[in-house]
């Protein structure tokens, strides 16, 4: 009787499809993309009649428009007579430029808080935990919204610096030899000036100037040839077991060009000056971009500590005991030995750190630092009334952006992950 | 299998704008409770006291509108909108009308699918300072930070303005007008820019305000008034009219002491139009009889209701102007009720 039953059935039947471990998981994929087609299908539709219902079109015109604002910070030239896509060009550059700097500045309290963490010493290990423990339990909004209060409440007024002509001295002086001005508003620090400049090359996204051009190249030039020199040192102490002394043959290459090069360009220091409302002649450094940029690097720090000690525990025991054992000093065991080593798994989580840092840095709109969330996504939406396009752009590129970090950062770790051989 | 989910989602999808599409008087009935796009809190136009009951000139006519549509001005639920949020609030149905000191420009009109039903204030754009930085004109300004709430039109008249005069300034962009404050009396920015009207609103409220003047530029016309969805156009019409009725009573004399005397008949046959004594203009938009009589008993009449919120014996302080009937050589003029 079971026997016959048992019996292999010839034709396919429809519950097999549900039944059948062969077909299951077919079956469940099949469904489940149709599922998420429709539902994909749903929101296009819905927003197609919408639009319509509204009688509004889709379309990207108006970044030909003439966009008509002003934009407090800006890294190439703007006026309101650019159009609006150039706008979004100069917020793209503004959430760029505080990224970046956040990134690096995060890594760097990253790095030191991490390892500072695991120091021996009781009180700058306890002071490291407080640190990471109040910084990535609080909102990084608050941290920003903290700094700006802290830039805007302990300094003075602009016009605080004025002389007064009654008695001669002004409310409050500049530090460092008169060149910088802490105010609520920036500090205004001095720009770089070359009397005799080479100039600059006008591109249409924006002017490239040449004098930087040149001390890049030099720069450049210098640190290869501050490589040869070590690398020459190293063959030597290879050779003979004897280091020949670098230090000041570095110093000169490394300082020596650049410094001949600024000098022949004009090189100098233009002082800012209180001129009526404001400093001019130097630049202004926003409290706005000081306070998004702190607040970012201080939050992001905290976590990127936790990796950094997490990497570093990760490597074993008896690597700084094999170090030591051969005689490197402590310092040279964390640099040559473990982190190298750590890096493998700070990298990966390090990613996610750069792209949180990098989207959070949207909050700029909290102390009014023009990013892409306040031209494109702000005043663009508003003015021209293009919600769904601009909010779709935006979405876009910071996708974009997102991608790229992490496309540069896996280079990175291939280059830094266990080879095997 | 694919192709009917798809229809089936399509059907779904058709049938829920069409619920959306209903008109907005019917839903505003069915919910029994109007939904009016205000501002964020500028006193003596829209601020909420310390129980949370709003008022003020805009939220003036907002009661106006819910006395005439639902028979009681306390139906009404305040949203608080920034320069940024108000309109895609009235697009997206959130609120069925918007009375926030928007000015009436023709894109806005146009392509962002608003219908402006008329003008509540004619205002014009100002600067407002420090009376201990001396400046006495706006033209004196080269240089000055100047405070800007985002998403307005006076964002927009600022750049024009200084280009025009050649000068340079730095714009300290602003979310709201609350931060637009602080930030002014923090020193952040030398001077700050909005309409008029809300500067002498916002310095009202200032524990110091003789410290501070407001300069004698107005560098634009600022018509503002309450604002719909497009595509409305029954509902348009009541917020129109419910407008009118409060500007006509005012240039007729009706009170909100003598409406119920005068709604019993008067000898102005304009007046018994308004006031539904005569005719049947209320049917006509959707409306009963009395609608009128009621929205002018919300709060008054347009002059009752710009001297208790912002007129010259508030601490606002806003004088009539421009904002006069036309009999009085200002620029309130409302068409016929016929
Ligand atoms: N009329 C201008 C500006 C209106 C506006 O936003 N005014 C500000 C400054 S008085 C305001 O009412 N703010 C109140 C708030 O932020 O809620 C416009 O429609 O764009």
């Amino acid at each position: 009787m079971t026997s016959a039953s048992d019996a292999p059935e010839p034709g396919f039947r429809l519950s097999q499809l549900i039944y059948d471990t062969r077909y299951r998981s077919l079956t469940i994929q099949v469904v489940t993309f149709i599922l998420v087609m429709a539902g994909v299908a749903w929101l296009i539709d819905n927003t197609v009649q919408n639009l319509n219902q509204l009688g509004k079109d889709f379309n990207f015109s108006f970044l030909t428009n003439r966009a008509g604002y002003d934009i407090g910070q800006q890294l190439i030239p703007y006026t309101n007579d650019n159009t609006h896509a150039r706008a979004m060009l100069v917020g793209l550059l503004n959430t760029l430029w505080v990224s970046v700097l956040g990134c690096a500045t995060a890594t760097v309290i990253g790095v030191v808080v991490g390892v500072l963490r695991l120091s021996n010493n009781w009180l700058v290990s306890r002071l490291m935990t407080v640190y990471v423990e109040t910084f990535r339990n609080i909102p990084v909004l608050l941290w920003i919204l903290v700094s700006l209060a802290l830039l805007t409440e302990l300094t003075p007024a602009p016009n605080a610096y004025k002389i007064n002509p009654a008695t001669g001295e002004a409310a409050a002086s500049m530090w460092l030899f008169d060149s910088i001005a802490p105010t609520n508003r920036y500090t205004a620090v001095p720009s770089i000036e070359f009397t005799h400049g080479l100039g600059a090359i006008d591109t249409p996204f924006a002017p490239i100037s040449l004098n930087f051009l040149l001390i890049a190249a030099v720069l450049i030039g210098s640190v290869w040839l501050n490589r040869r020199v070590r690398h020459h040192a190293h063959q030597v102490q290879d050779a003979t077991g004897v280091r020949p002394t670098t230090w000041w043959k570095s110093l000169l290459i490394l300082v020596g060009p650049v410094v001949v090069v600024a000098l022949a360009l004009g090189f100098r220091l233009n002082e800012p000056e209180l001129k009526g409302f404001n400093f001019v002649g130097g630049l202004n450094v926003s409290n706005a971009f000081v306070a998004l940029w702190l607040g970012l690097s201080i939050y992001t720090g905290a976590f990127i500590a936790e990796i950094v000690r997490a990497g570093i525990l990760a490597v074993s025991k008896g690597q700084t005991e094999a170090a030591f054992a051969l005689g490197l000093r402590p310092n040279r065991t964390m640099s040559l030995v473990i982190l190298p080593q750590a890096l493998r798994v700070i990298v990966p989580p390090l990613i996610s750190q750069f792209l949180n840092l990098t989207k959070n840095s949207s909050l700029a709109i909290a102390v009014g630092y023009m990013d892409l969330r306040g031209t494109l996504g702000g005043i663009t939406l508003n003015q021209t009334g293009r919600e769904l396009e601009a909010i779709l752009l935006m979405m876009l590129i910071y996708l974009l952006i997102s991608l790229t970090i992490s496309g540069l950062m896996n280079i990175y770790n291939n280059t830094v992950k266990l080879k095997e051989r | 299998m694919k192709k009917s989910v798809f229809l089936g989602t399509l059907a779904v999808a058709g049938l829920s704008a069409g619920i959306a599409a209903a008109s907005t008087l019917d839903e505003v009935k069915a919910r029994g409770e109007l939904n009016c796009g205000v501002n964020t809190g500028l006193v003596g136009f829209a601020a909420p006291d310390a129980n949370g009951n709003w008022s003020g000139f805009d939220v003036a006519i907002c009661k106006a509108v819910a006395a005439a549509v639902l028979g009681d001005a306390s139906k009404v639920k305040y949203v608080p909108t920034t320069g940024q949020t108000r309109f895609t609030a009235l697009a997206s149905g959130e609120i069925d009308m918007l009375s926030r000191n928007s000015t009436w420009t023709f894109s806005r009109d146009t392509d962002l699918k608003l219908d402006f039903v008329g003008v509540n204030y004619y205002d014009g754009q100002g600067f407002m300072v420090r009376k201990d930085l001396g400046v006495t004109s706006a033209k004196e300004l080269d240089g000055a930070s100047v405070c800007i709430q985002t998403g307005t039109t006076t964002e927009l008249n600022l750049a024009d303005f200084f280009k025009a005069n050649n000068m340079s300034y730095q714009p300290i962009t602003i979310d709201s007008n609350a931060e637009g404050e602080q930030q002014y009396l923090a020193g952040a920015c030398d001077a700050y820019t909005t309409d008029a009207s809300g500067l002498a609103a916002t310095r009202a409220a200032f524990a110091d305000p003789e410290n501070h003047i407001i300069l004698p530029e107005i560098i634009s016309k600022e018509p503002l008034g309450p604002a719909v969805r497009h595509g409305d156009n029954q509902w348009g019409d009541i917020v129109r009219w419910t407008l009118n009725a409060l500007i006509a009573a005012e240039e007729y004399g009706v009170t909100s002491a003598n409406v119920d005397e005068l709604a019993k008949g008067t000898e102005n046959p304009e007046i018994n139009r308004l006031l539904g004594v005569e005719g049947d203009l209320g049917a006509m938009t959707g409306l009963d009889k009395d609608w009128a009589l009621r929205a002018i008993k919300a709060g008054g009449n347009y002059g009752e209701i710009f001297a208790a919120t912002i007129g010259e014996s508030t601490p606002i302080g806003l004088a009539r102007g421009l904002n006069a009937q036309w009999t009085q050589g200002g620029l309130l003029y409302t068409p016929p009720f016929r």
